[in-house]
């Protein structure tokens, strides 16, 4: 397994080499300067705290999120465990693209499932997506958290996604509740960040705050980072409800009245749980078609995430609460 | 609403974002509340084409429902993120956000004007290359554009645009803004910010932003956004000697060791000659690992692992050095700019954070504060949140650094107060006041675990913690005296005894009171590295005093011991009347009654003397000392 680790983290650069300019290979550039900082991140999570774990989401930002760990401890493994929160919700083509990552990297992963919400049935069809994403994410990651004794949860937001994500330190502190409270976040001045906890508290770190989605996908190029199909345009069955385009993945998913499962050329900008994920019409099937389409779109990837769309600030609630 | 369908690789006149080389600006709005800074960053964000269309929808509606424009667009409402900003109409947070143009990236970290929050200010300018300060034309330059200036001179930013907006609420007066431009450039000189470009402004409407304003003709200077796209900030740390703080120490398997961290400052060459600070060991620089692969070289602002051809001792917070020798000290004057709401004491520890180091430090005087209208210095004994001194500190150890000025990633700290866990300042360095480069520990040949062998014993610190009058000293002493039966080598050390010697000098101040705990915990480290076992009965009521006592010894040499006994308990005892002076008032801040005592979270032992005989719990001590083989 030794072996295989190293050879994803030296292959992809010499892959690379050909097609890189001078450019690329300074200190200065954009996705060099990203990257640099981000390894800083991780090495001071890997230092400072007792039992750190990173989140892994198996979307692209989790893919960029993994691939720098592996270089930022290369020739060793990062010297922390993947946690997935499972909702039994997600892509089918996304747990068989996580568990193939995890044992091509022979890395350690957690999934865990709420129990108590798998028993009461909590779905997003019938319970909202609200209530779905409490049980089935916000709790769920808490409970893991505390199972595991974790004190830092490393995961993949960026600043750009979202306004009180704009706000949000790179090592934002949480009670021991594991509730988020903007009006007292510690101050981060330079590269220096108080990671200091009291017993039972805890932090999210979050080592791609300074990407936004665009750095993200042309790094994801630049590097030749694998990511889930699913980012790429392929035809799929889906049905149009409430304005967004929700692909037919089991046969979990009720059809209402009339509705018919459309076969189109679609592809996913964010990836979550398939009922609460909106497809794009595309025809973007290699990375550098998406990178072009991203250039010229005129809408923000969260357009394509339901649970926004519940009230104006509903994204800080969440955070408050302790969702990712 | 209908889902979007997202063009097919379809031309745009939106700026290319992909690998290309254009520089990343970093800057930071900093000005008075109400003086248009979200406002002025909205704008720049609307103009550069970043928002997307779903992004304006919600502008678009929430601007009618909770904007502050009469149902225009109301750009604040952009970048003022949270939602109890949005419903008091104020930033009150630091936030970052990203456009581009087509010659530049920018990140722009939007900061609150009011006071009480400067240290988010402070926060947002600490990585900045420039500052953009708004005043309002009506006002000029007030306490608050002083204020921030300052600080921004002091975090060492050398560009500011000075942006006067509000222009159109006194009719374009050119005469004003000129004004209020001399009134700032004298002020700028004075703080040594050298490059300041005055821009006459209306955030909302636009003028000046992108396109030059046909509303004041006699403004011929540039742009905001012109000027943003063309200033030249460079200052290249790449030239100065090779400075690598170690974050993290790689050893995957017996045959790699390597040295992780970001390279401060200058460039490194496998081959070359590096030195361990502060030890100073000498070595030469096997292998280059980055994170494109592996490298003959490497410069500043590179993430790196390097590996060494000697074994040497290197953790972290060490620092690998080369060319010139960086300052190693433990006494140095620094510039601070305090955050914390519970105000600066002298003779208090913090912990100070600088790059990947670590250390208790103690800031021994304040020199002076700045006052904020005049900018003098004046003499004072402390330091409130958001004001700016200058002091002398005292490290618990040697720190690797070098001043602010040209350095920032080795001149900066921040103080974290060690119970609360705020960061409670930001500190500049600016020199050494001790050459503790030639100050080496002396080597002993004779080490703690000779000593401890010939006694039969494992040197440890028995640290009893409690209110007065819980019965700490009767259980020690029953302690000591059983140790002494066994054969076995101790020493108490007790609150009130040390008081009648070595502390004799000290009194109730909580100053006085935390050297009295520092010293106990520094005697009682002495003694174990004699091989001894120390016993130390000391109320010692904070958390993070015993914590540092603990950090003196190695892991497992300190064992604490909670003796439990509840308040009412001890009250009822009162052994030396104490209790009742307290209550009479006649003692100030005394544990547990006015002052808080805060009890361990996770003691080795915890002994509640009011269950518990003192020969009960003198034994339970002692099984505890068996089972763990200290005897």
């Amino acid at each position: 397994m030794t072996g295989q680790i190293a050879s994803v983290v030296e292959v992809s650069p010499v892959r690379n080499a050909p097609e890189e300019t001078p450019a690329h290979r300074s200190a200065a550039s954009h996705l060099r300067r990203l990257e640099a900082e981000s390894i800083h991140i991780l090495r001071e999570t890997a230092a400072e705290f007792r039992k750190p774990v990173m989140l892994y989401s198996i979307g692209k930002d989790s893919s960029v999120l993994l691939h720098l760990a592996m270089k930022a401890f290369h020739p060793g493994r990062p010297p922390f465990p993947l946690l997935h929160v499972d909702t039994t919700w997600k892509f089918r083509e996304m747990i068989a693209f996580r568990d193939r990552r995890a044992r091509e990297l022979g890395i350690n992963l957690i999934v865990h499932t709420n129990n108590d919400g798998l028993r009461e049935g909590i779905d997003p069809f019938t319970h909202g997506s609200a209530r779905y994403t409490d049980v089935m994410k916000t709790q769920a990651l808490r409970q893991a958290l505390d199972f595991h004794g974790f004190d830092a949860a490393i995961g993949g937001a960026r600043r750009d996604e979202e306004k009180s994500r704009a706000k949000e330190r790179v090592f934002s502190h949480r009670s021991a509740a594991h509730r988020w409270d903007p009006k007292n976040q510690r101050p981060e001045l330079w590269s220096l960040y108080n990671t200091m906890l009291a017993p039972g508290e805890s932090m999210r770190v979050f080592p791609l705050s300074n990407w936004t989605e665009l750095d993200v996908w042309d790094y994801i190029l630049l590097e030749d980072i694998p990511i889930v199909p699913l980012y790429l345009a392929a035809s799929r069955p889906v049905v149009e409800r409430d304005g967004a385009l929700i692909m037919v993945d089991d046969e979990r998913m009720p059809l209402l009245a009339g509705e018919q499962p459309q076969w189109r050329s679609v592809r996913f900008r964010t990836l979550g749980c398939y009922p609460l994920s909106g497809a794009t019409i595309s025809t973007a099937a290699t990375l550098p078609e998406i990178v072009r389409e991203m250039t010229a779109s005129r809408t923000s990837e969260r357009q394509g995430r339901m649970i926004d769309r519940d009230s104006p600030a509903s994204m800080e609630r969440k955070k408050a609460e302790g969702y990712f | 609403m209908s889902y979007h369908e997202a063009p097919t690789i379809a031309a745009s006149d939106a700026p290319r974002l992909d690998q290309d080389d254009r520089p990343t600006l970093r800057f930071v709005t900093c000005g008075s509340v109400d003086d248009g800074k979200s406002t002025l960053v909205g704008r720049l964000l609307y103009d550069s084409k970043t928002l997307l269309d779903d992004q304006l929808d919600a502008l678009a509606c929430e601007s009618k429902t909770v904007g502050t424009t009469g149902g225009d667009l109301d750009f604040a409402l952009l970048v003022d993120g949270l939602q109890a900003e949005r419903e008091q109409g104020i930033t009150i947070d630091v936030a970052y956000r990203f456009f581009a143009t087509k010659l530049r990236r920018f990140i722009v970290a939007d900061t609150p004007g009011h006071a009480q929050y400067t240290r988010n200010m402070a926060t947002g300018a600490s990585n900045a290359e420039l500052a953009v300060v708004l005043v309002d034309a009506r006002k000029g330059v007030i306490t608050q554009t002083r204020r921030h200036s300052h600080i921004l001179s002091l975090l060492g930013i050398r560009h500011v645009v000075l942006a006067v907006n509000k222009m159109d609420l006194i009719g374009f007066d050119g005469d004003r803004f000129a004004a209020i431009t001399a009134e700032y450039l004298i002020m700028a000189g004075q703080l040594g910010i050298s490059q300041v470009q005055c821009i006459p402004v209306v955030a909302p409407d636009g003028d000046n932003i992108v396109a030059a304003s046909a509303r004041m003709p006699w403004y011929t200077g540039p742009t905001v956004t012109a000027y943003l796209e063309s200033v030249d900030v460079s200052g290249d740390v790449s030239q100065h000697p090779f400075r690598l703080p170690v974050q993290w120490v790689n050893r995957p398997n017996a045959e790699f060791r390597g040295f992780c961290g970001r390279i401060a400052s200058g460039t490194i060459a496998t081959g070359e000659t590096v030195a361990v600070q502060p030890s100073g060991r000498q070595t030469h620089v096997a292998r280059i690992l980055t994170p494109g692969g592996e490298r003959d070289r490497a410069a500043a602002g590179e993430s790196v692992t390097l590996t060494l051809v000697d074994e040497i001792d290197v953790s972290r917070g060490d620092v690998l050095t080369a060319g010139a020798a960086p300052q190693v000290s433990d006494q140095l004057a620094a510039h601070l700019v305090w955050f914390d709401d519970e105000a600066m004491v002298a003779g208090r520890r913090y912990v100070l954070k600088c790059g990947a180091a670590s250390t208790g430090a103690v800031i021994m005087t304040l020199k002076h504060r700045i006052a904020i209208d005049t900018m003098a210095q004046e003499g004072a004994e402390t330091l409130d949140a958001n004001q700016i001194g200058y002091a002398h500190l005292n490290l618990d150890g040697p720190l690797v650094f070098e001043a602010y000025r040209d350095n920032r990633d080795m001149g900066s700290f921040i103080l974290v107060d060690p119970i609360s866990h705020c960061t409670a300042a930001a500190g500049m360095i600016d020199l050494s006041l001790r050459r503790a480069t030639n100050i080496h520990w002396q080597r002993l040949a004779i080490d703690k675990s000779v000593r401890a062998r010939l006694k039969q014993q494992r040197p440890c610190v028995l640290w009893f913690t409690g209110l007065s009058g819980a019965g700490k000293s009767t259980i020690a002493d029953l302690v000591d005296r059983r140790l002494a039966e066994l054969g076995r080598h101790a020493a108490l050390l007790d609150g009130d005894n040390l008081r009648h010697g070595i502390n004799r000098d000290l009194g109730f101040s909580s100053a006085d009171r935390a050297e009295n705990v520092r010293r106990a915990a520094e005697i009682a480290a002495l003694f174990v590295d004699a091989g001894m076992i120390a016993l130390v009965a000391l109320i010692s009521p904070f958390r993070c005093e015993r914590e540092l006592a603990r950090q003196r010894v190695q892991a497992g040499e300190f064992i604490e011991i909670h003796v439990a006994t509840p308040l009412a308990e001890c009250e009822r005892r009162d052994p030396k009347g104490l209790y009742r002076k307290a209550r009479a008032g006649e003692i100030p801040a005394f544990t547990g009654i006015d002052h808080p005592y805060e009890a361990p979270q996770a003691p080795e032992i915890t002994i509640d003397s009011s269950e518990l005989s003192t020969d009960a719990a003198c034994e339970r001590i002692m099984r505890y000392l068996r089972d763990n083989h200290y005897l």
